[in-house]
């Protein structure tokens, strides 16, 4: 990919952010806040590939591996953390149907 | 096109259109929960898409596995550990924690990549060095701040670490520009091929987050904290331009964006511009400047047993929690007490300010892990017009949200910001630990009310004592 067109990806995937939570009720924004947390970790897919492409060279793996410990550190617990808050809304409307 | 590059371009393209969904569904009280697993669904989805894409071409390298394996199992057991075991209570600086480390994955490949190039494209020379040079400075600057503030806003938070006076002087505007043009210099030198000038755009980078997050008072950290994440963004996204992947930009990209608009809605629920926010340092040491500081003059002080008469003669009561309630972990407590009182015949809701707790939406979700109905739970907006028709508000650990002063006094820091009007009901009840200010660091008029009564102690305490005076009035027993 060029540069250019990485740039083009760039602002677009911004204004899809500015447009995507327009209404956020008060309620959500910790949850929100906590999952949209989790999708930054993406960066292990940067990590991945440093270690994947590291070979043979140990000092990258290493940091290639301990980045991806942070990154994964990162996705996996913010979306438990979020599911756990989220799960205290959800639990009570299935309470009254009952 | 090869079949793996199709592939994997349509494994990116389903992984960025659920990751959107994912971000448009959580902020859906209906569709947040399922959104989020859509999410991580995604999120695993293009793991998958990746590791697929170079068995499929290069091979992965069974030392690689190796690393990739132990990197994940460590991480992700880590993360899941603390996900599943911190208090509800403390979920603004787990959410810093998270997202510090998330900055620290950045900050790390980026480094990574610059001591040993390792794109094809940087080493062919077919990405302009000038513009692979870029993208890692900016991923190391950003990702760095993002760490060091990030752990520094949890230190807060936390109380590992206080908002000492000298942090307020404005020598630290002179050191923080000081730490930023360094910054800028080793960014410089950097891409003009000085390579160990990375170690001191990582060092000043560091000192830049700190010494920008340090002065920021408690009550602004969440904004902080929004604010970081969406640094986090940008630094994922510029990570995306070191590794050449567009799944990685338009994902950083977005939650960058996403979490600028968060950070916007909460300095509105919170009348606070996000310059003075970042700049201003904390309220309190502001305030003892401005009209807003003053002695209490009509304090009245209560018994429990006096406000456990006055609820029970209630028809109606409005509840106001505050982070008071939080730090005592009073919320069982409290829905105790709010259950007898219903049992009682009286109705209950509780008034959510908008950023009532650490962060937006703290208080929901301490709520409900109490088990409080979800209606019950009214919003600012729509709950200021019932307070004439109530009969007794509890304030429970609350304090600059139900300031009368931002309605009423021009001079007040306070001014101009959303509060619920409890004063406008009958009776008030603040229960408080001491007369110590708010996060503001301002007097509140409301304790010099004469509709208003003080009952000292501890949130948790006063409670599991009004739930006894309630039994001994026979309240909520049939």
């Amino acid at each position: 990919m060029n540069f250019d067109s990485l740039l083009w990806v760039l602002l677009l995937g911004s204004l899809l952010g500015l447009e995507l939570i327009g209404k956020v009720p008060p309620t959500l924004h910790t949850p929100l806040m906590s999952g949209a947390n989790a999708i930054s970790g993406i960066t292990m897919l940067a990590a991945l590939t440093a270690i994947i492409k590291a070979e043979p060279n140990s000092p990258l793996l290493l940091i290639g591996s301990i980045s991806l410990g942070f990154a994964l550190f990162n996705v996996v617990g913010g979306f438990f953390v979020t599911d756990r808050m989220l799960a205290m809304f959800s639990r009570k409307p299935t309470k009254k149907n009952k | 096109m090869t079949l793996p590059d199709i592939i994997k371009f349509v494994i990116d393209l389903l992984a960025v259109l659920l990751l959107a969904l994912g971000i448009k569904g959580l902020s859906k009280v209906r569709s947040a929960r399922e959104a989020n697993i859509l999410a991580a669904f995604a999120m695993l989805l293009s793991v998958v898409g990746l590791l697929a894409y170079y068995l499929g071409t290069s091979g992965i390298p069974t030392q690689s596995w190796a690393w990739i394996i132990i990197g994940s199992l460590v991480g992700s057991l880590l993360g899941t550990l603390l996900a599943k075991k911190v208090p509800m209570t403390s979920m603004p600086e787990t959410v810093a924690l998270f997202n510090g480390f998330g900055g620290m994955s950045s900050l790390l490949v980026a480094i990574g990549a610059f001591l040993f190039p390792f794109n094809e494209g940087a080493k062919a020379g077919s990405i302009e060095p000038f513009i692979n040079d870029v993208s890692i400075s900016v991923s190391i600057f950003v990702g760095a701040i993002t760490f060091s503030g990030s752990i520094v806003a949890m230190a807060k938070l936390q109380g590992w670490l206080s908002t000492p006076g000298w942090t307020q002087v404005k020598a630290r505007h002179f050191v923080n520009i000081v730490f930023g043009v360094t910054s800028l210099l080793a960014f410089v030198y950097l891409i003009y091929g000085n390579i160990s000038s990375i170690w001191l755009l990582v060092i000043a980078s560091t000192l830049l987050g700190i010494g920008v997050t340090l002065p920021i008072g408690g009550a602004d950290m969440p904004v902080v904290i929004s604010l970081l994440n969406s640094y986090s963004g940008i630094a994922a996204a510029a990570a995306g331009f070191v590794v050449d992947s567009q799944l990685l930009i338009v994902a950083g990209a977005m939650v960058g964006a996403a979490g600028l608009i968060l950070t916007q809605v909460m300095c509105k629920g919170m009348n606070r511009s996000l310059v003075s926010v970042l700049f201003g340092g904390s309220l309190s040491a502001q305030g003892t400047t401005s009209s807003g500081s003053g002695e209490y003059t009509n304090i009245t002080s209560c018994s429990v047993e006096e406000c456990a008469l006055t609820l029970e003669a209630a028809n109606r009561v409005i509840v106001v929690p505050g982070y008071g309630l939080a730090v005592a972990q009073a919320q069982h407590t409290l829905r105790e007490v709010t259950k007898k009182l219903e049992q009682n015949g009286i109705e209950v809701v509780y008034a959510i300010h908008p950023v009532a707790g650490r962060m937006p939406g703290h208080m929901n979700v301490l709520l409900a892990e109490a088990d409080v109905p979800y209606e019950q739970l009214k919003e600012m907006d729509i709950v200021n017009p019932e307070f004439p028709a109530t009969d007794v508000v509890l304030v429970l650990g609350a304090n600059d949200v139900v300031n009368p002063q931002a309605k009423n006094d021009k001079s007040s820091p306070l001014y101009g910001m959303p509060v619920l009007d409890v004063q406008e009901a009958r009776t008030v009840f603040v229960i408080k630990r001491g007369m110590s200010a708010g996060y503001s660091g301002i007097k509140n008029d409301l304790f010099d009310l004469p509709n208003t009564s003080m009952v000292f102690g501890d949130a948790k305490k006063v409670l599991s004592e009004l739930i006894g005076e309630l039994k001994d009035l026979g309240v909520g027993e049939k």
